[in-house]
């Protein structure tokens, strides 16, 4: 493979059985590794996707600083995206995110602004929803950004279409809720019997600075009549899972990759027979410091209440 | 009846006299939530809204499965099952 840009290596990630993970005989489990983009996650898709599209309408000029509220793995695609093409980033990361993510931003240059860990997610959209008041950058805003679920549309779910045609169930993370949405009306065109099935952590649980409900937050590019159905994992599970990842299958992913499988598993459980496909948003790479692979479990399931991995 | 363990989030335990978890009876979800507002008249508006569908911004688990793709507030409870109540709050 040649190519003439680190931007040319985006998508077209490979598809691997980890069937061994399925408590089904029946049920083939199949894992999209993501971690194999240049920045290290699906996130550069969108990335990409989403600085191509306000060039495209104009948004963006050269030399531009871009703003955007991110937990990590938009913000690192982010940056990769802005070095290559000249534009300037700030992120603004909550401060609970593992410290891995952080260098990886200032790795490609990127200026961090932080968030606190209290409100999570929430605050990094508060704060950047301010700063972009001040009017001298431009907000992406991944949550409201249909170039988000767009580049799911064109790039990832044709992608499981062309390699597994006899999906039955895809499995993902809903964080923004932009790869379920984008890759869910693809395979839904495709085969409307195709089960659409999200992962979450218990976020809400965790978060503590939330001072009501109506605080509260919905992506506005969800749609949840996508959704067939809709898991909570816990840290403990998966922790668990992606350790038997690496253990069992040899693919070292994030913590949230554990959590995907852990969902995938309760699917193929329900299911006669058939094929899941899970997406992994990234590598292990940037947990080594949570020592999910290699410490007490419970300790590490400590550490992971505390942090953002999704 | 039998009573059900529901978890209750850091921001509602203020309505419930402090507690991370307690136990309600019901055959249904909606049941449940019926007899917490009884009992802690504060829980009413939070959980489900006037018009009787669940609060924008709650999500209801029964054991890890979203309430809103099973039967809603029509979805069976038992004995063995927790429901957990979980503010949505952004993510990724």
């Amino acid at each position: 493979m040649r190519v003439e840009s680190i931007l040319d290596l985006i998508g077209n990630t490979p598809l691997v059985g980890v069937h061994q993970l399925s408590p089904n005989p029946d049920v083939r489990l199949f894992a999209k590794l993501e971690g194999t983009n240049p920045g290290g996650s699906v996130k550069d898709r969108i990335a990409l996707a989403m600085v191509e599209a306000a060039e495209g309408e104009g948004r963006l000029q050269p030399g531009d600083t871009i703003l955007e509220p991110s937990s990590g793995n938009t913000g690192i695609g982010l940056a990769l995206v802005c070095r290559v093409k000249g534009y300037r980033l700030k992120v603004v990361l909550p401060e609970n995110v593992s410290p891995e993510r952080r260098q990886l931003l200032e790795i490609f240059g990127a200026e961090v602004l932080p968030s606190p860990a209290a409100e999570g997610s929430n605050g990094a959209i508060r704060v950047a929803q301010e700063l972009d008041k001040e009017g001298d950058s431009v907000l992406l805003y991944q949550y409201g950004n249909p170039a988000n679920p767009e580049a799911h549309y064109q790039g990832t779910g044709p992608e499981i279409w062309a390699d597994c045609p006899e999906v039955d169930a895809f499995v993902a993370g809903l964080g923004t809720s932009g790869t379920l949405m984008g890759v869910g009306r693809y395979l839904k065109e495709r085969n409307p019997a195709v089960q659409i099935v999200a992962v979450e952590p218990p976020a809400g649980e965790l978060v503590q600075g939330l001072r009501s409900l109506d605080e509260g937050y919905i992506p506005p590019i969800f749609d949840p009549e996508m959704l067939d159905r809709r898991f909570i994992v816990r840290p403990k599970e998966s922790v668990e899972w992606t350790r038997r990842l690496a253990e069992e299958c040899g693919v070292f992913a994030g913590l949230s990759s554990g959590a995907v499988l852990a969902g995938a598993a309760k699917v193929a459980s329900a299911m006669e027979r058939g094929t899941i496909v899970a997406l992994l948003p990234d590598g292990g790479w940037k947990y080594l410091s949570t020592g999910a692979w290699t410490e007490d479990v419970d300790v590490v399931v400590e550490r992971a209440r505390r942090l953002i991995y999704f | 009846m039998t009573p059900v363990e529901v978890r209750v989030p850091t921001i509602l335990r203020p309505h419930v006299g402090g507690v991370a978890s307690l136990t309600a009876e019901g055959a249904t979800i909606g049941e449940l939530f019926d007899g917490l507002v009884a009992r802690y008249p504060n829980l009413r508006g939070q959980l489900i809204t006037e018009e009787g569908e669940l609060h924008r911004f709650v999500n209801v688990y029964r054991n890890d499965d979203d309430i809103r793709y099973l039967g809603r507030l029509e979805t069976p409870v038992s004995e063995s099952d927790v429901v957990s109540i979980i503010p949505a709050v952004a993510g990724g």
